[in-house]
């Protein structure tokens, strides 16, 4: 339950999504990342280091390289990716159900 | 807190279901798809066509905050009020390909209803690219939010 919170804060920030969204094609090593953001290098190391640490990220040695790719096995659980769809959906059919609910009071 | 709207998206399959359920009685649900001025009101959209009868068909036109418009449409297979609709959806200009929608009402106590929502995609790679559009936009916002916070800074 903690290790699920914890997933849903790494993901909370707009730049760890961005990151995990970076590498959900391919594996990058830190600066590749670091390269795609304004973001001092040290800020997205700690972002790294934070999703690494819930097991977003996972970590590879190639060479003397360490390259950082998506852990789908922790992805599809939480299935964030299909959190802001519901929403999308949510909010559509509170509308309507709100709309629907003054048109009978109007009706009466 | 039970979510009132859920999404079901299996792994590897070309299909999706939604289900919700409505603090309103069947009826009133039911006139929210079949009215088309209703239809525009929660849509947010503007209803050119909406023929809901066998072999009938849909036109929507939405237009965004910033003057673009979105054109859908779609085939009306069945119409059974108060219970069911198939139909057909389709976004123009958008790689999308078709997607099948079977929509199934159905009441729950005298106030309070359900709506299942089937939709079957072309393929589970298409299925997944919708699923992810809302998260992608969401992405997109927030690095020209980050874009336009550090033009201001420069």
């Amino acid at each position: 339950m903690n290790l699920r919170r914890d997933v849903f804060q790494a993901i909370a920030d707009p730049t760890r999504r961005a990151i995990l969204l970076l590498v959900a094609t391919q594996s990058m090593t830190a600066g590749a990342i670091a390269a795609n953001f304004d973001t001092a290098r040290p800020t997205v190391s700690k972002h790294l280091a934070i999703l690494t640490e819930c097991e977003l990220l996972k970590q590879e040695q190639n060479g003397r390289e360490i390259y950082y790719h998506l852990n789908p096995k922790k992805i599809k659980p939480i299935a964030d990716f299909i959190e802001p769809f519901r929403k999308l959906w949510d909010d559509r059919f509170n509308k309507l159900e709100s709309i629907m609910k003054k048109y009978k009071t109007d009706k009466k | 807190m039970e979510l009132k709207t859920k999404v079901e998206a299996e792994d590897g399959r070309m299909d999706l279901f939604i289900t919700r359920e409505f603090d309103l009685p069947l009826e009133l649900l039911f006139k929210a798809y079949a009215e088309p001025e209703l239809v525009e009101q929660w849509m947010g959209t503007r209803v050119e066509k909406l023929e809901n009868k066998k072999g009938g068909g849909y036109h929507f036109v939405t237009t965004d905050p910033k003057g673009n418009k979105y054109v859908f449409r779609g085939a009306v297979h069945d119409f059974i009020p108060n219970k069911k609709i198939v139909r057909t959806f389709e976004m123009e200009n958008a790689p999308l390909g078709v997607q099948l929608e079977v929509l199934q009402f159905e009441a729950l106590t005298g106030d309070t209803c359900k709506l299942t929502m089937h939709t079957i995609f072309e393929s589970n790679q298409l299925r997944d690219q919708q699923l992810q559009m809302p998260f992608k936009q969401g992405i997109n916002m927030a690095h020209k939010r980050l874009e336009e916070i550090l033009s201001k800074l420069k």
